[in-house]
């Protein structure tokens, strides 16, 4: 299982993705951040067989919203991940990840819906909430989970 | 028989993501006379002049850097330079070698991008490289393993490949050891010769038969292809020190544009980028290079801006080459960077980023903060010979189908790989036809 956070820190809420890494990492899920040149989550999942992304999302949902798309099952939106012209977005890589028969057995996008893209570091209050819901639900998902089940039952 | 007839008939094609920036492209044509072009960068001033004055000189490389996400290295080496003209540094023949790898790095990682993924869906009929690489998986693959060498050299150099953070006026502020160099060898063999394929690859590509009698301005060094170092040379007699560069250069305010159109005074538009430095520097290309352009049959001096795919793959050629050759060679320097003595002074710049000339100039006063800082990127000198491409161009093909007229003009623009701005996310492109 491999846990990506994407964005840019300097641009208020595209940073959702990356603090939600962040704050994985806190809760001791290893869980890795990109936020240089998208085309290098190409490489760094050719190894995984599973893998969860979380990025800035612009769907039309109030900000805060989270949406998941099971990208290896369905083409990613391409308007709903913010992009510089200067390099491929998320949604433009899982693509062309596709196209060149490189996705992971399972790739599983979070988005997390920003309502600010200005210069800055701070986070939307909505967007901040949903940062800290986004990790709890990714570590339960991928480590609580197994591990609860993993425990003896009681009598 | 044309489908245009002297009907009007307006034309936008929305978020045509290939090129950088926010911009329009107005053509308006009555029959098929184009009766006017304009390119519209509508894209907000950016004020990085602004931003500088004030700041350290220290600072300049960091954020001129900012300007762009793709160029980076080339603004903070422009910067660099002008700073230590300014102060009368002394840089360590080690550290000008490592600088020009670092540049390499940047035009491996620009050309590849623009080649493969922005340029090449062009010639083959694709609308982007996503659907191109369903049927073209290994060029696109090369392109992608090419790149990725360039922004491991510019991350091994500069500390992360966007935005790097290691270059400073006198040098770098870290150097990487001869071993973290040496381990790009094997990659950097590989990448010579598939640029080599590559550029026989695209110049097989259909060009349109088209031709301009361009001024041509570069860099031009006697003894290398340029990148930080040379005086200010044109194919029409412009041979000048850069500090004479505002005598001779002119920007101007469009009315339709939010980026100022350069000019050389009295003689109008100019074109800078790959096809100005491969036709004014050819004789400096690695053998290797001058054979594989003679192999595509690239004429020198090339005046067609549509072969600029070609050339660009040449470059990449010099690029990885000389890259491999630096590496080779590589010795650690003494010290990452000279000292530098503070005073007041005034410094000038120019050197070669991926799309052409980028000039700046700078004054600092005897504390050390900027003054004045005056900043010329290659696509705001390119811009005045884009339109005029285009009003000859359209004027070409303005017989044929509106979507293909469409498809081509979209294509010129390209041949530029123009960065419009660094924030922006596409092109609106409108044909009036009266």
């Amino acid at each position: 299982m491999l846990i990506i956070g994407c964005g840019n820190l300097d641009r208020a809420d595209d940073a959702a993705g990356l603090r939600v890494a962040a704050k994985l990492r806190e809760m001791g899920v290893n869980a890795r951040q990109q936020c240089g040149d998208m085309l290098a989550l190409i490489d760094e999942w050719s190894d995984a067989e599973e893998v969860i992304l979380i990025d800035a999302a612009i769907t039309g949902a109030a900000p805060g919203t989270i949406t998941t798309w099971d990208a290896r099952h369905t083409p990613l939106p391409q308007d709903c991940f913010p992009c510089s012209t200067h390099a491929l977005g998320v949604a433009e890589v899982v693509e062309l990840a596709r196209a060149l028969n490189g996705l992971p057995s399972k790739l599983t996008i979070y988005g997390i819906e920003a309502g600010n893209f200005e210069p800055g570091d701070s986070l939307s209050p909505e967007v901040a909430v949903a940062v800290e819901r986004a990790a709890l639900v990714i570590a339960a998902a991928t480590h609580w989970s197994p591990l609860l089940a993993a425990l003896p039952k009681s009598a | 028989m044309s489908d245009t007839g002297h009907k009007s008939r307006t034309i936008k094609v929305d978020c045509l993501a290939r090129v950088e920036g926010e911009g329009a492209l107005f053509i308006q044509l009555k029959g098929d006379k184009v009766t006017d072009v304009k390119l519209k960068i509508f894209e907000p001033p950016r004020l990085f002049e602004a931003f500088l004055r004030g700041r350290h000189f220290s600072e300049a490389p960091d954020i001129t850097a900012r300007i762009c996400g793709i160029c980076p290295v080339a603004y903070q080496m422009s910067a660099v330079h002008a700073m230590e003209r300014a102060l009368g540094v002394v840089i360590d023949p080690a550290v000008k070698l490592l600088r020009r790898l670092f540049y390499c790095g940047e035009w491996i990682e620009s050309h590849a991008l623009h080649v493969f993924l922005l340029h090449a869906p062009d010639f083959l009929g694709y609308p982007d490289a996503i659907q191109m690489a369903r049927d073209h998986r290994e060029l696109v693959e090369t392109g992608l393993r090419l790149k990725k060498i360039g922004n491991r050299i510019v991350s091994l150099i500069g500390g992360r490949e966007i935005h790097p953070v290691s270059a400073c006026v006198g040098g770098f502020y870290k150097v990487p050891s001869e071993p973290e160099l040496r381990a790009l060898n094997e990659d950097l063999k590989w990448a010579v010769e598939a640029s080599i394929k590559t550029a026989r690859v695209v110049a097989g590509f259909d060009f349109p038969d088209f031709e301009q009698d361009y001024e041509f301005v570069s860099l031009c060094h006697p003894a290398e292809y340029p990148l930080n170092e040379g005086r200010l040379v044109s194919n029409k007699g412009l041979d000048i020190d850069v500090a004479e560069y505002e005598d001779h250069f002119v920007e101007q305010h469009a009315k339709h544009s939010n980026a100022l159109q350069s000019m050389l005074r009295g003689r109008g538009s100019y074109l800078v980028g790959p096809l100005a430095r491969y036709n004014l520097n050819f004789a400096r290309l690695p053998e290797i290079a001058q054979q594989v352009a003679r192999d595509c049959r690239l004429a020198v001096p090339c005046r067609n801006p549509f072969r600029s795919i070609v050339v660009r793959s040449v470059e990449m050629v010099f690029a990885c080459t000389e890259a491999l050759g630096i590496i080779q060679a590589y010795t650690q320097p003494a010290s990452p960077r000279a000292p530098v003595a503070v005073h007041s002074g005034v410094g000038f710049a120019a050197t070669e980023a991926p799309r052409g000339t980028l000039y700046h100039r700078y004054s600092i006063d005897d504390r050390g903060l900027i003054r004045f800082a005056k900043i010329v990127p290659p696509t705001s000198q390119n811009q005045k010979r884009i339109e005029e491409d285009l009003w000859h161009f359209v004027s070409q093909v303005a017989s044929r189908p509106t979507d293909e007229v469409t498809w081509k003009c979209e294509q010129a623009v390209r041949n530029y790989d123009p960065c419009i701005s660094c924030a922006t996310h596409f092109l609106r492109l409108q044909i009036e036809r009266e």
